[in-house]
């Protein structure tokens, strides 16, 4: 079992940090960049996500409403999805809750909610995403960093971002090499908001990756490898959202063959007695603490 | 005699002698006038693509020639040569426009009507034959004459036999070119090679050399403007009209920017539109460290409002690569103009594009309102009159922060239409 982080205090929960980092980007975005949603757009997406996430915990009967995954889910695809229509971004809100509790393998969701919305709306070709928006700003790219850095070291999945990063680094300037290219163009490559955006917000949610830290840098190597060969090799665009989407249901699998124990959001300030894995009725097997606050 | 090689876009090739602007294009803000602008129309649905490449090359036509990497062997009939006349239309009906409006009689209504020119234009031409031998690796996949241009399809197994074989068939490319070449070559891709055929030229009848159509099947939709940027001194400019019958086009690997639009500019900026326009779009890619790609018009082409020039027709569209116009239930075409002024710093890597489902419209539109100047007793008149003053400075201070050009030389220009000259604190005192 996991020993409880010792400095964990409930107000500084890793969410939080990913509330306020996400909420920056997109007060950034509207801001300073062109093309970002309008505040209707953004009302709706969050709104929608609070909204579905409300109903879903009541229907599973679920005693507490866990507003800050749906919020997070909410920010991030008002971030990272493009529509000229306010309400897609509420259809993928809603999507993107209603999937955590719809694709589950014993109590984890199989999906990272805020991808799979961005694939399927990819696909009903609803929606788009926008790679470029960002720019390769430096300063920007400094402080995306540094906040992603923070939350994910809060959350304690920090190994999944870095080895990501590392791992499509890696590939990237490997790929420069064999080409001849200057390191101006892996470097252009690395720069941008969307791919720090997913390997700091995204790949590094725990409810949808392996539990086991080996597991988790395979995994996460996988999904660069796999982002690579589809930008580089198919040269189609999205690689990253479409790499997580296709390498999510191997973590369940992961999870089996290498069982470690589970990331609780805040299980480590709970008493121990929750950590018990309950067998609910159907045969899924459930840690207590997922019972009470599943998503 | 060997072609002279400085490339622009996509290893468009120039001559060195550099146009001056001779102030022709007055009152428009079209393509021309920036000097040495590339032009591309990139029509695009699904993974085919139709590529339309025009300089505004000047010169001997023997120092003309075009150097592009293209993903796959293209056959005799997927090369052709277009028309000028489509490509300034596209031009045209999407370039910024100043719209006019007159205020009315204050104590009536108001009324407005619009002002927007298009153009038409011309660049000018001469020829040379080339003679290809294959050897050093290079491989000589295709080679045909169309319209006034010889062209070859290439493959190479390394840039040094490539760069080689090239200067020793007359082109001289840039020092520099060989890592660019070499980087393409392992990316599998193939060379265009285009020079004017000058017999075929002088056939022709033109003055000027007409674009070349490229139309191929590939994932990739990617403008390679590394080559151009090898040797330039200074920033290039480029122009991309891209059309899709989904939505906008745009950029995912350099950010888009909006070009400023819906500004109120002072009268005289319609003598002096193309000034505006030019000092607007400098003012703006420094803003933004010459690292970003401009959204000028995004536009269904079934309509516009106000229109710089009539909507192109069905059969324009196709000249220029829609290949999807015209057939019964397709969607209309949406065009997005993007200007790009950039540098090998700025731009290391070659544009990649994707079709967004937007269709959003866009416009770079620049509003004058002429003030009022008859009888008008009523209340609001006097009011109206009252409010002139402010009015006039705030369009000073907006031309002034869009164009960086002196507050006090545009208050001059302004004349009796400016805002009245600041008055001495005193002079509020002893007024008489």
């Amino acid at each position: 079992m996991k020993a409880a982080n010792p400095y964990y205090t409930p107000l500084l929960d890793a969410r939080y940090f990913q509330i306020v980092a996400l909420a920056g980007i997109l007060v950034y975005s509207q801001c300073c960049l062109s093309f970002g949603p309008n505040w209707t757009a953004v009302a709706l997406a969050i709104l929608a996500a609070l909204a579905v996430q409300w109903i879903a915990s009541k229907m599973v009967g679920l005693a507490h409403f866990e507003y800050r995954s749906a919020l997070i889910s909410g920010l991030g695809l008002c971030n990272l999805l493009r529509s000229d229509s306010a309400w897609i971004y509420a259809l993928a809100a809603g999507i993107a809750i209603a999937g955590k509790f719809v694709f589950r393998v014993r109590g984890k969701h199989v999906f990272n909610p805020t991808n799979l919305a961005i694939v399927l709306l990819l696909l009903a070709d609803s929606a788009w995403t926008s790679a470029g928006q960002w720019g390769a700003s430096a300063i920007f790219v400094f402080a995306l960093v540094c906040g992603g850095g923070l939350v994910t070291l809060r959350a304690m999945r920090a190994d999944l971002t870095l080895s990501f990063l590392l791992a499509f680094a890696a590939i990237a300037f490997g790929r420069s090499f064999y080409l001849g290219d200057p390191l101006a163009v892996p470097l252009h490559r690395l720069q941008n908001g969307s791919l720090l955006i997913f390997a700091f917000f995204m790949i590094s949610d725990p409810r949808s990756t392996p539990d086991r830290r080996a597991a988790r840098i395979f995994f996460a190597a996988l999904v660069a490898f796999v982002a690579a060969w589809i930008e580089f090799g198919l040269y189609r665009n999205n690689g990253v959202f479409w790499a997580l989407a296709l390498c999510s249901p191997l973590s369940p699998l992961l999870d089996r063959l290498a069982p470690a124990s589970r990331h609780e959001w805040d299980g480590e300030s709970m008493g121990g007695h929750l950590r018990r894995v309950l067998r609910l009725p159907g045969g899924e097997e459930k840690s207590a603490r997922d019972v009470l606050n599943p998503m | 005699m060997a072609a002279a090689v400085a490339l622009a876009l996509a290893g468009l090739i120039y001559s060195p002698e550099i146009a001056a602007f001779c102030g022709f294009y007055v009152g428009r803000a079209d393509a021309r006038l920036f000097n040495r602008a590339s032009r591309v129309v990139l029509a695009r649905s699904g993974d085919r693509t139709v590529l339309t490449m025009a300089s505004d090359f000047e010169g001997p036509l023997t120092e003309f020639a075009l150097v592009t990497p293209v993903p796959v062997v293209l056959r005799r009939d997927q090369i052709h040569v277009g028309e000028s006349a489509a490509l300034d239309r596209i031009d045209a009906f999407t370039a910024p426009r100043l719209v006019e409006y007159f205020d009315g009689n204050p104590c009536e209504t108001i009324s407005y009507h619009d002002v927007v020119r298009s153009q038409n234009a011309e660049g000018v031409g001469g020829g040379n034959r080339v003679q290809p031998t294959a050897g050093q690796g290079v491989r000589i996949e295709a080679r045909y004459t169309v319209g006034e241009y010889d062209i070859l399809i290439l493959s190479a197994e390394d840039s040094g036999g490539l760069l080689s074989w090239l200067s020793q068939n007359g082109y001289r490319l840039p020092p520099g070119a060989e890592p660019v070449l070499q980087s393409y070559i392992r990316q599998n891709l193939r060379f265009f090679v285009a020079r004017v055929n000058l017999e075929e030229q002088s056939r022709t009848g033109y003055r000027y050399l007409r674009p070349i159509q490229i139309a191929f099947e590939s994932p990739r939709f990617m403008l390679p403007v590394r080559l151009g940027t090898v040797n330039a001194n200074g920033a290039q400019e480029l122009f991309v009209y891209a059309l899709s019958p989904r939505g906008r086009i745009e950029s995912v690997n350099y950010r888009t920017a909006r070009i400023p639009s819906d500004a109120q500019v002072p009268e005289y900026i319609k003598d002096e539109f193309a000034n505006f326009y030019r000092d607007m779009f400098t003012r703006s890619a420094e803003r933004e460290g010459l690292s970003a790609i401009f959204l000028e018009y995004a536009w269904d082409m079934g309509w516009c409002d106000p229109c710089a020039a009539d909507p192109l027709s069905a059969s324009e569209l196709l000249q220029l690569g829609a290949f999807w116009a015209g057939t019964p239930g397709a969607a209309s075409t949406f065009v997005t103009r993007m200007h790009i002024r950039y540098t090998g710093e700025s731009f290391p890597s070659d544009i990649v594009f994707q079709e967004t489902s937007d269709r959003g419209n866009f416009q770079g539109r620049y509003i004058m309102r002429h003030a009022y100047n008859g009888p008008a007793e009523c209340a609001a008149g006097k009011e109206y009159r009252r409010s002139l003053p402010a009015r006039h400075e705030q369009e000073a201070q907006s031309l002034a922060a869009l164009t960086g050009w002196s507050i006090d030389s545009i208050r001059a220009r302004m004349g009796q239409n400016g805002p009245p000259p600041e008055r001495a604190w005193w002079q509020r005192v002893f007024q008489d």
